[in-house]
Order: C-alpha cells, then structure tokens, then sequence
C-alpha cells in the first residue's frame, strides 16, 4: 500500500479543492461551526478541506476510517504532540534565516534538527503502539516506519544528539565590570545566590513574592553576547568543530510525507477537538451511514452544532431532535409556533448532510444520509436596496433558479418563503413551488407557516415545533382544590426550604 | 522565625472570606460593641477582633494556649505594647520609604532591598533587647517559645553575618557569573558565583598557570553594549536579588505577622481596661470538648449591654450541665434576650480564647454558633416574612455540622401558633437528635408545652419572671412554661379577625 494522503483515496481528489464557501454557508450557520472548528490553526490552510464536500461514498468512508482511528485518545494525543514540535521545527528554521551571527544560526539549526528527529521518532512509534482499521493511517505508518529506520534518518539523529551532547557540557565564566567584561572556562566557583538565601532562611513565613524580573527576551543575540559566544568556542574548539561538521551534512531534512501528514492530519483533530467541546455537553455523534442511492434518511438525538456551540458556555439546554423519511416520502414540512426551533432543525437537516459529505461524525445517536450532489438553500433575505426587485419577487427569482439547477440527489432546505405577501398568495405560490419540487424528487426540508403545505402528497410529512414542557425547576403557580387542613400551608413552605424532620436528618446526615 | 502566639503551632491567617452565619451573630449578639471596645477606634485591632472572635477554636487545648498568653499580657501589658509598637514601627518605616515596590531591574531590586533589610535588622535588634530583658517574667508556653526564638535566632554572630553580606551584595569588585550554553548557543542559566578564595601561599600563585582568559572593552561610545552588558549582569544578580527582596518581604511578614498576632491580645488588653472601672466580674472560662454537654454559670451578664450602659448588669446563675436543649420562656422585657446574647457572646469569647463577663463559666465547645432571630423587617422584598424566616433557617442547615449550636430568638413566630410551633418543634427534634444544642426563646407554648411534656432528662426550662408590682427583675430561673402569653395572643388572634 503506497502512502499519499490521509484525507484523499485517489491522488486526483486533492486537486479539486477550493477556498470559496458554499453559497448556502450562511444560511445553514456551516460558516459558524467552521469557523469555530478552524479557529487558530489558521498556517494548516483548513478551509478549503471544510469547503469541498467529497463526491464519493469511498472517499467518505476513507476519511470516516482515519477520523474514527483518530479519536482514539493515546493516538489524538500522539499526534497533537506531534503537531507541536513541527510548528516549533518549523519556528526554528524560520529563525535561522533572519538571525545574523554563526555559531548563533548553527545552534539554532541544531535544535530544529533534534526537535525533528524526536517528533518523527516519537510518531512512528505511538503509530506502532496503537490499533490502526483505516486505509489512511495503516499506509501512512508504513511509510513512516520506513522513514525512521532510513540510513539518512538514522545519520541525523545521533550526529544531532552528538554535537549537542558536546555543546551542553560547555560551561564558562563571565566577569562583569563597568564597560568591560571577560570570559574563561568555569572554575568551580560557589552559587552565591544559595548562600544568601540560607542566611535569610529563618525569617521564611509562607510563600513570598516572586521578586525575579522576567528577563526571558525575544530569541536573538545582542553583539555583547556574540563577542561572548566566539570567546566561548575559542576555549572549546571541538565542540564547535563538530557544529560546524553537522551544518555542512545536513541540509534540508524534513521529509515530506510528513510535511503532508502534519497539515492534513489537522482536518481530524480539528473536528475532533471542537466536538469534545460539544459532548461535554452531554451530546452525542456518530458515523452516518451513507450510500449514493439513499433516499430513506434518518437521525436520532440530532441538533444544531452551531447552536450547540453558542450555547456552550451558558447554561440552557439544547433540545435534540430526530427526524427521518421513509419509503416514498421526501418532503419534512416544519409547522408550528414560532421560536419554537423550526428554523434550527430545518439547519440540523442541512449541516448534517454537508458533515457527513466531509466524512466528519454528526450530531446525533444514528444517522443514515443521502449523498447529495448540491445543497440548496432559501432563507428570508433582508431587504436589499440595491436589488429593485420587490421581495415577492425576489423570493420567486430566487427559488426559480434553485430549481432549475437542483436534481433529484439535491438537498432543499426553504425557510419561511412568501411571508411578505398576502395569505392567499403565499398559499397558491407555496403550493406551486411544492409541487415542483415534489416532481424533482429531491429531499427537502420547508419550514412555512401554512399548514396545508404539509399534507399535498405521500411524499410530505409533517412535522410541528411544540411548547417547551414545563421546567420542573418552575413552579407551577396551578390552584389546586384541597381541604385545608391547618398544617399544610406552612408545611409545605417548610418542605419547600427542606426544614421538615425528616428533610434536616437527611441534609445533616450528609 | 514564627510568632505562633495565635496557635502553638500555625500562622493566624485572616479569613478573606467572612463565615456566612458572621452577619447574622454580629447584629444578633452586638458583637460590634464588642469589637469597638477592643479596637478602641483603630482599624487594624477592629478586624482583627472580628476574625478572631468570628472564627472559633473548638479544642479546649487551643482555647487554654490563648488564654495563658492573654494572662501573661494581662500582667505585663507595657512589654507587650512595647513589642507591638515594633511591628507597628516596622510597617510604618517600610510604607514611608519602599511601598513595596523595588524596580524593574534586579539591580534595583537588590538595591532597594538591601536598604530595606537594614532598617528590618535595627529593629530585629531591639526586639532582642526587649527579649534579654522581660522573658523570664513570662509564663506562658507561647510567649517562652516566643522569646526563646528571638533569643536564639538572633544572635550577635548573626546579626554580624548578615550585616557582612550587605556589604558584599554591593559587589565592588565586579560581578562573576557561570553560565552554560542552552538552545541556540544562547547563554543561559546564568549564576551568580562567588569568587574562589585565592591561594594564600604566594609561590604557588606566581606559579600556577594562569587559565586562559579572553577580554573586551566595550568602546565608551557603544551604548547599546553598555545596556546589554547591564542585562546580562541583571540576569546574573537576579536570583540573589530575588533571595534577598524575598529575605527582607519574610521579615516584613514576620513583623506583620506579629503585628497582626498582638492585635488580638491588645484589643483583649483595650476590652480588659474598659470593663475594669464598670466593676462586673470577669474570668477565665473553662472549655470543654465539644461531644460533652456543659452550660454552668454564675453572674454571666451580657458584656455588649454593659459596654453600652457604661455600669454594671444583672447576671444569671444557670447550670446546664447534660442537657441539650434550652427553651426559655416567659415574661416580655423580662431579660430573655439580653441572657440569650449573654450566652452567645461568653460562647465566642471563649472560643476565641478571651475571658468572659462571669463570676465562673464552663461549657463544652461547639463546632459552629448559629443564630436564627425574629427580624423586625423583612429587607427581601420577594419573600414573606415566614418565607424569609425558613430560608435563614434553612442557610443555617447548610452550614450545620453535629457538635453546632442553635440560638433561636423567637423564630417561627410569624405565622400562627400552631403552624409555627409544629415547624418549630421538627426543626428543633431533628437538630437535636444531629447532636445540635439549642437555645430557643419562645413565646410558642405548644412549642415549650411539647417539650414539657416528654419530659426529657435532656432539656432545661428557664423563665423570665414577673413580680407582682410589675417591677422586672431581670433574672431567669428554672421553671415550667406557662400558658400566660400564649391567652393573650389567642384573645389578639380573634379580635384581630374583627372590623374596626
């Protein structure tokens, strides 16, 4: 098995990717949840992975395979160590270039190449310790493997390890005057700051201020200290010999299947951190089953991921949802009172069949989705000045050219068409456009608030958003008929505030 | 160097957080008559009185600890003044001059902090004289092992070492620093050395190969140099700068600690010397471990009423020795509330290891003093007063632990008898039975009839009483509960329900 991707199965595939957002981004919120999920790994370029949905139920199943390896912890976190000592090889090596003394350059080099040689190291090895199912990884650690027991490999590591063996046993002494300084090897001399703190040590009550001035500065050498470092390799030429040595061998030495791994491997993670935010919520995803002629799509405990998200550090709840289509049907017609999630599970239809085309995992206990080769959607617009078109007939132009390019593996999602126009308008408009789209055969989820729409044909079925039940956490203020029987007002405020007999035993006997 | 005049064996660290029963004991018990009596307008002792009367021992070993250093200041009230006007001085001398701030630089760092230390050392001096000259006098386990330490610690030798050290800190003589090479070629873990005693035998000098040494003068014009060279040296001093800026901030907090310390017993020395011309007894109290039930007294008068008064108050005589519950009930203005407060305030005072207002006091510990009393005003909008009352009360529960004690000043009375009694009467039962002692002042006689009735070995009944002319003596004495108040407020009861 020869190893070219992690995120393609087909060398092709990785050519056809493209940084434009879908047109339906915003309406489905996708641009929140990627944006969230991409935050602060802008140098790995992930968006154009976020933006291309894959057309092939293998190259879907190929990256569910990695991303379900990935997840397993000791792996996910092999590789984020991984990811980190390759951003720090690769600040090291930007920093060679831009730095301006020699053996300053040379040292820096050398810790790039020793902090390469333990990231690649340590990677084929936690690739070794764990139980690898997908195509991706299985050949990727192959290729690996290979790699570190390379000859080239192998000739970097201990003359890395060599030199700065060497270098680390250097040590020397400075004497400071005013405006003047020198430099010898170091002769034994005693840590004076030991000493004093043992003469004050009898007055120590508790922890003390941190009193030590922050001298860390940015990487770089003044020309004092340059003077420093070449009267230090003056009075220990070999070490530095054998720095010189390591320079000229080696030269570009980050092999490039890594490079390769490092950025895309990031496609996972991402995804996989972002949703342990989620389920921290008590939230649940899963693989969808996907095949290309599927029509027959459902969803169990589903939700919003972009909601989910927004509400990750509050405390309200986020209700879940299942929905799912059988046989004949195709159309989900959302009714019901307003703010009641209509919109959003209209969204959750349409973000879980943009993640599940990634190969991601979606909200949700079960799934199985349909393939889709285009995702359409029509949500209210704000009146546009510029556009002179009436709001009417914006809708129409709108959902006219939805039409005449969506197919029978399209996706539809309308919210609230028509609404600027009079009930009985919107009622003959909204049964024309149903009927079209009941003759594409497409699969589409209509929000509306006209019922009607909801029984036109077998291939509707209705769905309507309910009251919230009641928070038990709320009193219920109801008036119940009751004897009264003396005690039980004041009882039942004591029980209330947990002040019975039986209730302080039970709060005492904690 | 510990004070541990607080505690054998611990710092006396101020809560930040104030308990949440705090507020409700301050106003139930007036604790801040007390307080201002200890503070005597200073700031400093007012809180310290509070967290230390707010903040209880419960191990009668620790209340005796306090109350022999509190006896040995009693007796010398000079020295021990005398040695709190050093901290005091020390405080004062360092916000005059360093406000706690060194620099940005550790040679500023050290600079500062080598002066600072001086001034520390003069003081440190003195305390040592005080020390020569008073310890034998004092009896206490806290403050011989107070004076031991001083006398110890700071010997002349000492002192000569230390003052030998701020004069080397001024490096005359240049600054060497060891150093290794850390990522990058980067010098790093800079130390600061002290030079090797040279070889005292001259020829060997002469001879010794000299190790080679390479030098540079920095051009005079070279400024950038001259900064870097004075980082480096920086980075070198730093950590010494650190030990000593750190030295001179422990014996600051050695002199606030003991500032802080003595506060507690100058307030008691303040309280001691307001009480003295009023003429009402005071004592040391005998604690007892808190699993035991003890409540014996005589002469115990509320301390908060007397300071207020400015004279002597009656004092009652009880003993309620094995019993947990207390219920008294009885006359209005017939003294319950002034004994309840009396209690509950011999109670911290004891716990804190102060004396208390009585002729004898002895009583077991408890692990925490609650108090629930009948407010006047409902200051909650949202909620009724029996509302109000049962979340209090139910505060109260969260924080109980086996061992507490409850006051309860006419509490559920808000409602009608019967309800509050029923309330009042589970409440009570279930705290009870956790090993909660409860003092209640009731006018709820079925609340005190029930009790009466089980007749438990383990409750004590006290009455307010009345003579016959009228004239309240302010005394309790032991005795059943009577129906009197509770006819006259059924009589209210009904003719409340009439029109006007």
């Amino acid at each position: 098995m020869s190893f070219h991707s992690v995120l393609f199965k087909n060398e092709g595939e990785s050519k056809r990717q493209t940084v434009e957002r879908p047109a339906f981004f915003g309406d489905l919120n996708l641009d929140q949840i990627v944006d969230a999920i991409t935050a602060g790994k802008e140098a790995y370029r992930l968006q154009p992975f976020f933006c291309t949905p894959l057309r092939e139920v293998d190259t879907i199943r190929y990256r569910q395979e990695v991303m379900q390896d990935v997840e397993n912890p000791t792996l996910l976190a092999s590789i984020k160590t991984f990811s980190e000592k390759m951003v720090v090889v690769r600040r090291y090596l930007a920093m060679v270039e831009k730095l301006d003394f020699a053996y300053h350059k040379k040292g820096w080099f050398l810790e790039a190449a020793l902090v390469y040689c333990a990231a690649a190291t340590e990677l084929a090895c936690a690739l070794n310790q764990v139980n690898l199912r997908s195509r991706g990884l299985l050949a990727f650690r192959e290729r690996v493997a290979n790699y570190v027991h390379s000859a080239t490999f192998e000739a970097l590591r201990t003359e890395a390890r060599k030199v700065k063996e060497g270098l680390r046993g250097v040590k020397y002494g400075v004497i400071i005057h005013s405006g003047r300084f020198s430099v010898r090897r170091y002769a034994e001399e005693r840590d004076y700051g030991v000493e004093v703190e043992s003469i004050f040590e009898k007055f120590k009550q508790g922890v003390a201020k941190n009193y030590l001035i922050d001298l860390t500065k940015r990487a770089g050498m003044n020309h004092i200290e340059a003077k420093i470092l070449e009267f230090v390799a003056r009075l220990y030429p070999e070490q530095f010999a054998a720095l010189d040595q390591f320079c000229r061998t080696q030269g570009s030495f980050v092999d490039e299947a890594l490079r390769t791994f490092d950025r895309e491997i990031q496609f996972y993670v991402a995804y996989l951190d972002f949703v342990a935010k989620i389920k921290h919520k008590g939230l649940t995803f899963c693989y969808p089953q996907i095949s290309a002629p599927q029509r027959e799509v459902f969803a169990r405990d589903s939700f919003d991921l972009a909601l989910a998200h927004a509400l990750l550090h509050t405390k309200q709840p986020l209700i879940c949802n299942d929905f799912s289509l059988q046989g004949t049907e195709r159309i989900i017609v959302v009714a019901g009172p307003n703010q009641g999630g209509k919109t959003t599970f209209a969204r959750t239809f349409g973000q879980l069949h943009y993640l599940a085309s990634l190969g991601c995992p979606v909200p949700g206990s079960q799934a199985r989705l349909a393939l889709f080769d285009q995702i359409f959607t029509h949500f209210e617009r704000e009146e546009d000045i510029r556009n002179l078109r009436g709001k009417l007939q914006d809708d129409l132009v709108r959902i006219h050219d939805i039409l005449a390019r969506a197919t029978p593996n399209s996706v539809l999602i309308v919210n609230e068409m028509f609404v600027s126009t009079t009930l009985k308008d919107a009622i003959s408009l909204s049964k024309a456009i149903m009927a079209r789209v009941i003759a594409l055969d497409a699969l589409c989820v209509w929000v509306t608030f006209i019922d009607e729409l909801s029984s036109l044909s077998e291939k509707t079925v209705s769905v309507v958003s309910t009251v919230v039940p009641e928070n038990p956490a709320v009193r219920t203020f109801k008036i119940i008929r009751k004897p009264a029987d003396g005690l039980a007002y004041a009882l039942s405020i004591a029980q209330r505030h947990r002040l019975t007999y039986e209730q302080i035993r039970e709060r005492l006997q904690r | 160097m510990k004070v541990f005049l607080m505690y054998p064996d611990r710092d006396f660290a101020p809560q930040q957080e104030p308990l949440s029963n705090a507020a409700a004991l301050t106003q139930d018990l007036e604790l801040n008559t007390l307080f201002e009596a200890m503070a005597q307008e200073d700031k400093l002792l007012f809180e310290v009185a509070q967290q230390a009367v707010l903040s209880s021992l419960d191990a009668p070993d620790a209340i005796r600890y306090r109350q022999a250093i509190l006896k040995d200041c009693l007796a010398y009230p000079d020295v021990v003044r005398q040695i709190y006007s050093l901290s005091i001085q020390s405080i004062e001398n360092k916000q005059r001059r360093w406000l706690g701030i060194f620099g940005r630089y550790p040679s500023a760092v050290l600079g500062g902090a080598l002066e600072l230390l001086a001034m520390f050392v003069g003081l440190l001096k003195s305390l040592k004289k005080i020390a020569d000259l008073h310890a034998p006098h004092f009896e206490s386990r806290g403050f011989r092992r107070f004076f031991a330490m001083v006398q110890q610690e700071l010997d002349d030798d000492y002192f000569g070492v230390v003052e030998n050290h701020l004069k080397t800190l001024k490096f005359r003589g240049g600054v060497l620093l060891s150093a290794e090479l850390g990522t990058g070629n980067e010098g790093s873990n800079y130390v600061l050395c002290k030079p090797n005693q040279r070889d005292p035998r001259w020829i060997k000098r002469v001879f010794a190969r000299k190790p080679p040494t390479y030098s540079f003068t920095l051009s005079p014009r070279d400024d950038n140099g001259a900064r870097a060279l004075a980082d480096l040296k920086d980075r070198g001093i730093n950590r010494v700068a650190n030990a000593v800026a750190q030295s001179a901030e422990h014996i600051d907090s050695f002199f606030s600690a003991l500032r802080l310390e003595l506060s507690f017993y100058v307030g008691c020395l303040n309280l001691s010397e307001q009480l003295a011309p009023l003429g009402g007894p005071i004592s040391f109290p005998q604690p007892v471990a808190p699993d035991e039930r003890r409540h014996a007294f005589r002469g115990l008068y509320d301390v908060s009423l007397a300071l207020t008064l400015k004279r002597n108050v009656v004092g009652n005589d009880v003993n309620a020795d094995h019993k947990d519950l207390v219920l008294i009930t009885g006359a209005n203005q017939g003294g319950k509330s002034t004994f309840l407060r009396s209690v509950g305030l011999a109670q911290l005072m004891m716990q804190c290891g102060l004396f208390v207002t009585a002729e004898f006091f002895c009583a077991n510990t408890c692990k925490g003093l609650f108090t629930h009393y009948k407010r006047e005003e409902d200051a909650t909008m949202n909620s009724g007063k029996f509302d109000e009352e049962l979340s209090r009360m139910s505060a109260i529960v969260d924080n109980l632990t086996p061992g507490s004690m409850v006051l309860f000043n006419e509490s559920f009375a808000a409602t009608n008898e019967r309800e509050g009694s029923e309330i009042a009467r589970q409440i009570v039962s279930a705290l009870l039975e956790q090993h909660v002692k409860v003092f209640f002042v009731t006018h709820l006689y079925e609340l005190a009839f029930n009790f009466y009735v089980k007749k438990t070995e383990k409750t004590l009944f006290l009455r307010a009483e009345r003579h016959s002319d009228s004239r309240r003596t302010f005394k309790l004495s032991e005795g059943k509960p009577l129906q009197t108040s509770y006819g006259v407020y059924l009589y209210n009861a009904v003719f409340e329900t009439d029109p006007v």
